[in-house]
């Protein structure tokens, strides 16, 4: 993303609306974006509501206000001026953005927003099985961001536990070896507003799991929000609950698959029958 | 939609906040379920949702692209859309999420969305035993349930409870902290009021799951600086 210097009237609008605080106003009174903090999520281009007045009258308007102590201030939600431009990403930049901006599909998994799907659609994928609990560890979230070589620290550490990384998961997928998490090199460098590593552990290794993620997770460089999933027994109970209570996890919160969902795509009804 | 799992905040703000969501299994249940994400959506019109949205169009509240000096000061800006509008416009099949400030609504809709028989995935984000006991009025047994273990690592970094409680709501983290301090300081400056302030910030969660009423009560407590 950048700003276009011949628009911005310095406004400071899109100052706080950025999702990793990297806008700020420079010294020549003009909002500039720092290209590193910047994870492309383009929130500050889509959620500004554009109101295309002209530059130079604003930015006269905005003197003269300010010459008698008095101040421009458009609606929060406002770019007076439109100046946002989006950039045509190229790799390995453009990963910032499939990771950062909601509305952007990944490729690998065609779903939006981080590109997971968990147990949302469990109930028609079966991809967490009685007896498994499914861990979800979402890096930068809420609101911080993330490098994929802080992500490779925790991954090569979690790699070696009793864990099995999913891998319909985009963050499996930039993986050069799944056994030891490592993850690209060219990525290592790129951040990202938030990324999920999704792990699927037997039951009975679920509290081991979790006390050696809490361990791995005191040396993390960011924000780190975990997720624990399991299928529910016929009656409806699930057995996490109590694992997670003796661990000294808050019960809450929480997600639950409703299990209305059922296979009818023609190709996966009939593999199933 | 994990985007919905870690939404921060006391008990007492998250009691009337549930955000239902409907999505097809790629593979499994994906064609045709366009239609099928809409006819979940339409249902959910007769319970007035406070918000709704599928991340491809934007949510009930939007950013307006053809903004002018003209409609800001003196026709005025259209800031919210409706719900067949929103519906009409969504062009394919993603998550369709709805959102509401009432258990009973919650348990009507899904009771509707049963009989409707859809086929996708139906998930309820909410305090999970508020979600048990619809299940049990509607008669249904969860499939599976998923926790929120809390925030984890560098915690020294996050933001204070009210600003987390508000930017969470939005687990893309499209509703900035920042942008989320902003507004509460400008609803105890007596800037905006809580409503205008709770609007705007939804704008900027395209997925349409920021709770609004939700939104109001954390902005109208943290304004008396409680």
């Amino acid at each position: 993303m950048k700003i276009n210097k011949d628009k911005c009237v310095g406004c400071a609008n899109c100052v706080p609306v950025c999702s990793v605080g990297a806008i700020f106003i420079d010294d020549d009174g003009l909002a500039e974006i720092n290209r590193e903090n910047c994870v492309e999520c383009h929130n500050c281009h889509r959620s500004l509501s554009p109101e295309h007045l002209p530059p130079g009258p604003t930015r006269l308007i905005r003197k003269i206000l300010k010459s008698v102590s008095l101040r421009f201030q458009p609606d929060p939600d406002v770019c007076p001026t439109d100046a946002f431009i989006p950039e045509d990403l190229e790799w390995p930049r453009i990963v910032r953005r499939a990771f950062s901006d909601p509305m952007v599909t990944h490729e690998s998994t065609g779903v939006h927003g981080r590109g997971t799907e968990e147990v949302k659609t469990n109930d028609v994928s079966g991809r967490i099985k009685h007896g498994e609990v499914g861990v979800v560890v979402e890096f930068g979230r809420p609101g911080i961001g993330t490098y994929f070589r802080d992500v490779e620290t925790v991954t090569t550490a979690l790699a070696k536990e009793k864990i099995t990384f999913e891998a319909g998961n985009p963050v499996t997928q930039l993986m050069t070896d799944i056994a030891t998490g490592h993850i690209r090199k060219d990525l290592l460098d790129e951040k990202v507003l938030s990324c999920i590593v999704e792990v699927t552990v037997k039951l009975e290794d679920t509290a081991s799991t979790l006390a050696a993620l809490k361990e791995i997770c005191t040396t993390a460089k960011t924000v780190i929000s975990i997720g624990a999933s399991t299928v529910c027994a016929e009656d409806g109970s699930d057995p996490l609950k109590d694992i997670l209570r003796a661990e000294g996890f808050a019960i809450g919160w929480a997600k639950v698959n409703l299990g209305l969902g059922r296979v009818s795509n023609r190709s996966a009804a009939a593999a199933e029958a | 939609m994990t985007n919905t799992l870690h939404r921060y905040g006391t008990e007492d703000t998250q009691r009337n906040d549930f955000i239902v969501f409907a999505m097809a299994g790629k593979g499994f249940n994906d064609e045709g379920s366009l239609d099928k994400a809409k006819a979940f959506l339409r249902a959910a019109i007769k319970y007035e949702p406070i918000n709704m949205g599928n991340a491809l169009v934007n949510s009930l509240y939007r950013p307006e692209k053809d903004l002018s000096f003209i409609k800001l000061y003196f026709t005025g800006r259209k800031e919210k859309t409706t719900y067949e509008e929103l519906i009409d416009e969504i062009p394919a099949a993603g998550s369709a999420a709805v959102v509401f400030d009432h258990p009973e609504r919650v348990k009507n809709f899904i009771a509707d969305v049963k009989a409707l028989d859809l086929g996708l995935s139906v998930n309820v984000s909410a305090l999970v035993d508020n979600v048990r006991d619809i299940c049990g009025e509607v008669e249904i047994t969860p499939h599976a349930v998923e926790y929120t273990l809390g925030f984890h690592g560098d915690t020294d970094r996050l933001p204070d409870r009210d600003t987390m409680s508000i930017s969470t709501m939005c687990g893309h983290g499209m509703v900035s902290a920042h942008f989320a301090k902003k507004m509460i300081d400008r609803v105890k400056e007596g800037r905006i009021d809580p409503e205008d302030a709770a609007c705007c910030m939804a704008k900027f969660c395209v997925c349409g799951v920021f709770n609004i009423s939700r939104a109001m009560k954390i902005l109208n407590t943290a304004a008396r600086g409680e």
